[in-house]
């Protein structure tokens, strides 16, 4: 366990390294830098601005900073917000982004998991077809076009909760639903179809025999395996779910790191986006790590 | 010789309509498919306004005769503005996976067909590659580069190939273990004759499988990127900045929105219902 944790940290250095020097060769390969402007600024102010930010030296040497910077985990200072570092907004909007990708999935298994297991009892009737298909149409909802109907019905239309904020429990419900609802309906056909897989094993009919009432077998017999693939697209589920957070962000106007980074990709704000993609990329690894290891807590044959 | 290549050629037809029209669902997600396709291409010669064409005066107008899906606030006719960003958004989707399938293949038959090393060192690169978040990265690429659907394309394609490389190699390596492959490389046949004959047409199958599958995950990667207003530039469109507009102004022109969203979740739908019944076919 350990050993795999220790490789899997090693294995995330080099990842990081690529994506720190592939940032850094793309934004010194784009013509215009950042404090190019309309009207020529004094070139003495300039050359301020430029040694403040370090960027009037030698492009080695601009590199070795760079890295030495992000090891030591500082982002260096926004270009766009002046006084704020960029590691001081990222640290202020992430637990936004966090609380709100925490309910998303929240929902998505709490929904998916007990669908996708109630259908899977009622394999071939009415009610398996019935919410397949309304899975299916889950899956062809994607955020953007999922929230803004949401906001139809339930903001403009019947006007119960707020389109906008985060302020209170009622602003948290719709963005987390727009987020997390394709989510729940895949995660309802991945366990749907797992779990159909798990109750043809002897083993289920065993415990069948032995006259085990259904929910003892799904609870204690077959959700341990069937939750193994559900596990799994956790992985690329909460890749998405990032992915996801700038389109929901941006539609709820709410202030999380998602939001911040779609504003700062408009405003070329090339440290902001610079950071917030470093960021992400090993927030994504850490995550996939937290995955595999739940996986193998509940699968004892990947222990070797 | 010529029989048998004819012969040849109508088994690999066989194939694909053996693939696509075997089962129910692929049948109606290829009918929808094709109907949108045909509408989204053509419906624009029979509409006599041009997609670009402002009518200050008209304003956003609810549907009605003239103007079926309603114009927007810029009094332009939703109809031909959504079936353009439909080309758009099932160009992109075909490009990019064409692109992401040509290096997917080669890199993957490359590293399948090589030796340990260069597998072991060439698979590591794609392990490294699929760390990286990939969308982000798209957001990066197009604010650093501007914005051009070519740009959009390639980046795509670009980031899409590495599970299809994945797979290549996997069944690249079944394949070479066959003893035709023996054969062949016995009778002298150069590296790059095995691969084009003989290992390459075993891929077909798994290759448009997943390439099917591919398509709606680009279509819906493009869509995000133009929702977030960072795709293709106006007065050009496609599903995700129309959706997007009509996202902003929804409590008062809903038709705005309603109309684009419902022609991508049926592509959206169709395409999932042929990707899917084609696993299963794969599987089986």
């Amino acid at each position: 366990m350990c050993t795999l944790i220790l490789k899997r940290l090693l294995q995330a250095i080099p990842t990081l390294w690529i994506i720190a020097s592939l940032t850094f060769i793309l934004m010194h390969c784009t013509p215009g830098g950042p404090f190019d402007q309309e009207k020529a600024i004094n070139s003495e102010v300039k050359k301020l601005i430029e040694s403040h930010y370090n960027i009037d030296k030698p492009i080695h040497e601009q590199y070795i900073i760079f890295i030495k910077n992000r090891i030591l985990l500082d982002f260096g200072p926004s270009y766009k917000y002046v006084g704020w570092d960029v590691d001081e907004i990222i640290l202020d909007t992430f637990p936004i982004s966090l609380e709100l990708g925490f309910y998303a999935l929240l929902i998505a298994l709490s929904t998916g998991v007990p669908l996708g297991i109630l259908t899977a009892l009622n394999h071939g009737k009415s009610t398996e077809i019935f919410f397949m298909g309304l899975s299916l149409v889950g899956i062809c909802l994607p955020a953007f076009v999922l929230g803004p109907i949401l906001l139809m019905i339930f903001s403009t239309e019947l006007g119960w909760l707020n389109p906008y904020g985060w302020n209170t429990f009622g602003d948290r419900l719709l963005p987390s639903l727009t987020l997390g609802l394709f989510y729940a309906a895949f995660i309802a056909r991945l366990t749907r179809s797992s779990t159909l897989d798990v109750l043809n094993e002897p083993y289920i009919k065993t415990a069948r025999a032995k006259g085990l009432s259904t929910f003892r077998i799904i609870i204690i017999h077959s959700l341990r395996s069937a939750l193994s693939p559900v596990i799994s697209y956790l992985g690329p589920a909460i890749a998405g779910m990032i992915s996801g957070s700038f389109v929901v962000e941006t539609l709820f106007s709410i202030p999380g790191l998602g939001s911040f980074f779609v504003n700062s990709a408009f405003n070329r704000d090339y440290t902001m986006i610079m950071g917030t993609v470093l960021f992400y990329a090993a927030l994504i690894i850490v995550l996939n790590l937290i995955v595999d290891l739940i996986q193998i807590w509940i699968n004892p044959r990947l222990r070797k | 010789m010529l029989l048998i290549k004819r012969d040849y050629k109508t088994k690999v037809f066989k194939r694909f309509s053996f693939l696509f029209m075997s089962s129910r669902y692929s049948q109606i997600g290829i009918s929808i498919f094709m109907g949108i396709t045909i509408i989204c291409f053509l419906g624009p010669f029979f509409i006599n306004f041009p997609y670009d064409k402002t009518q200050l005066e008209l304003g956003a107008t609810a549907p009605s005769l003239k103007h079926p899906f309603g114009t927007d606030t810029l009094g332009r006719d939703l109809l031909v503005r959504t079936l353009i960003g439909g080309q758009i958004s099932i160009l992109v989707g075909f490009l990019a996976t064409f692109i992401s399938l040509v290096i997917g293949v080669i890199f993957g038959m490359i590293s399948g067909f090589s030796g340990k090393k260069t597998d072991a060192c060439m698979m590591r690169f794609v392990d490294t590659l699929y760390a990286l978040p990939f969308t982000i990265i798209i957001i990066l690429l197009t604010v650093l580069f501007g914005r051009s659907l070519v740009l959009i394309f390639i980046a795509i394609g670009a980031l899409e190939w590495l599970t299809l490389a994945r797979i290549v190699r996997g069944e690249t390596r079944n394949i070479r273990a066959k003893p035709y492959v023996e054969a062949a490389t016995l009778i002298g046949l150069s590296k790059f004759k095995i691969l084009s004959k003989h290992i390459l047409p075993n891929l077909i199958s798994p290759v448009i499988v997943f390439a099917t599958l591919t398509i709606p995950s680009v279509i819906l990667l493009e869509s995000v990127i133009s929702f977030l207003g960072l795709g293709v530039q106006a007065p050009m469109t496609s599903w995700g900045s129309l959706i997007n507009e009509g996202a902003q102004k929804f409590d008062i022109y809903p038709w705005l929105l309603i109309f684009p969203a419902l022609f991508f979740s049926l592509t959206i739908l169709s395409l999932n219902f042929i990707g899917d019944a084609l696993r299963d076919q794969l599987i089986s």
